[in-house]
This record gives C-alpha cells, sequence and structure tokens, in this order.
C-alpha cells in the first residue's frame, strides 16, 4: 500500500488571511507558491559563466541585477552566486541546463526549490508596507525592475525583487521555516491600510 | 545606526553585517615553528586604535562575503571599502 503523495506550500495555512487582509485600492498580499529555484555558483569571469549565459538566453548580471528571459528571472545575489526562478516543475530542466553548460567547470548548481516561498506585495501601498520593516529605498527609481536585493525584512532575512505586473509590486522571498512568522507580520502592517 | 558600505550590495544598515576584526592579520607561514608566547600573540593580540583601523566584516544577511573596510574609531566615520579587485581574496571561488 502506498500513501497518497501531495504538496502543500508553506503559505497554504495563510492563504485565507492572506486574502482577507489583502484590498485591491492599496495592498494585495499572496503567496506564489512552489516555483523553481536554482541556485548557481560559478566564477563570473570565466568561460563557464559565459556558457551559461549563452545557453540561458541572458548574461549573468552583477550583483543586486536581475537579468530576465522568457521562462527564468536571474538573480545576482553575490559576485559568484545567482538564483534562478523559474515556473513550477522546471527546476530539474533548469539544473540540467546549468550542469551542461558548467562542463565540469568548478561551480555548483543546487534545486533550492524547497528552500523559500514567494510572497507577492503588490498595489499602491507595496512599498509602504514593505518599508515598515525594511531599510532599503525601494522608490523604482533606485529599485528598478532589473533590481534584487538580499536583505532583512521585518528581522528576518529575504530576498527581494521588483515584480510589476498589472500594478507595481515585489516577490519577497522568505525561507520556508520563517514564511508564517512574515505572513502575520505583513498582515499586521497592511492592517491600516484596510484589508 | 552605521550605514556600512558592502562592496557587492551597496550601502546597508550595521544590523545587516558581522564584525570580523582587525584586517591583514596573517596566518603564521610555519605554525608548528611558533613559541607559546608567539602563537598566543597571533591567536589573541590585536590592536585597539583610536582611529584610523582596518576591519574585517561581513554581510550576513545580504552576499555573505567577507570583506575589509577602515572605519575611525573614535567617530565611526567609514573611510571607504577596498575596490572590487581588492576584495577578491575574499571571494570564495
Ligand atoms: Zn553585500
Amino acid at each position: 500500500m502506498t500513501a497518497d503523495l501531495y504538496g502543500a506550500s508553506p503559505l497554504a495555512v495563510r492563504a485565507d488571511a492572506l486574502a482577507a487582509s489583502s484590498s485591491p485600492s492599496t495592498v494585495r498580499i499572496a503567496e506564489v507558491p512552489f516555483r523553481a529555484q536554482v541556485t548557481l555558483r560559478v566564477d563570473p569571469r570565466g568561460a563557464a559563466a559565459e556558457r551559461i549565459g549563452a545557453a540561458l538566453g541572458a548574461a549573468l548580471p552583477g550583483p543586486g541585477g536581475v537579468a530576465r528571459t522568457e521562462r527564468v528571472a536571474v538573480l545576482g545575489l553575490g559576485p559568484d552566486e545567482w538564483l534562478l526562478v523559474g515556473p513550477e516543475g522546471a527546476a530539474q530542466g533548469l539544473q540540467d541546463t546549468l550542469t551542461a553548460a558548467l562542463d565540469r567547470a568548478f561551480g555548483a548548481v543546487v534545486d533550492v526549490s524547497a528552500h523559500r516561498t514567494i510572497v507577492q506585495v503588490s498595489g499602491p501601498k507595496a512599498r509602504e508596507v514593505l518599508n515598515k520593516g525594511c531599510a532599503l529605498d525601494l522608490h523604482p527609481r533606485v529599485f528598478a525592475s532589473d533590481r534584487c536585493a538580499q536583505t532583512d525584512v521585518a528581522r528576518t532575512s529575504a530576498i527581494l525583487m521588483r515584480h510589476d505586473v498589472v500594478e507595481p509590486g515585489f516577490w519577497v522571498f522568505v525561507r520556508a521555516s520563517f514564511a508564517r512568522y512574515l505572513a502575520d507580520w505583513l498582515i499586521d502592517a497592511a492592517a491600516e491600510y484596510g484589508g | 545606526m552605521m550605514l556600512i558600505p558592502c562592496p557587492w550590495c551597496g550601502p546597508r544598515n550595521e544590523t545587516e553585517f558581522h564584525y570580523g576584526g582587525q584586517a591583514g592579520v596573517a596566518y603564521p607561514r610555519d605554525p608548528q615553528a611558533l613559541s607559546d608566547a608567539e602563537w598566543a600573540q597571533f591567536l589573541f593580540f590585536r590592536d585597539n586604535p583610536k582611529g584610523v583601523f582596518a576591519e574585517r566584516w561581513m554581510h550576513r544577511s545580504g552576499c555573505r562575503r567577507w570583506f575589509d573596510l577602515r572605519r575611525d574609531t573614535a567617530t565611526n566615520e567609514i573611510l571607504g571599502a577596498g575596490a572590487h579587485e581588492e576584495q577578491e581574496r575574499t571571494v570564495s571561488v
């Protein structure tokens, strides 16, 4: 007899609370679950970095930069470290592409999809809500769509990336075990905007 | 609150960093040859100037890289982190 396997995202238990705290005219908060996330470490000046850029269709960005292809966002986390974010189920394909392009050069490709979940914070008040717990200047003039940052949000480590679709917004990458804490903090921070 | 310039991430709040003490303390070339006193000198003794001090810092909440910084210990004025090239030895490639 086999057990039924199913996945529950870290914030599935907060989905209703996040929806209740959202208000279309001010701020909307929702989890973006199950994105493929792959970490890449490689010497940025080597031939392998160039091969990987060519294989992805976007050169690897510098620290704090974001490069985008049709399916994948490449976040520069440090001088020799990147996080690739793709659609659900894409992790194995991404890993295969990167590993083939690395071609046994010194480096690392690791599936870290389960490490963090993503919280989307969007709407006209998104920046104000995040800045209650984050000291970075998130104005689009400084923090544009091609920027990301690793920093503290509400005293927990997070990666911030601008994610404007219909309205200005951000993706907040947070460790799975800190996700419920951050969600509760966001619900509290958004309360004054009438969710 | 100090605003510390990470060479990779730019200026960030002091709370994002971990302090690493004096910079440029070289590991002894031949540790076996040292006397106990010399080994203790290497392990435990550091400069403590009132004024400009070269320090190690690590951007814990950001890129997690170690880098060198010069800071005036009396005024907390930061006199600059090294350029990317000078920080290369701290990059763990
Ligand atoms: Zn940094």
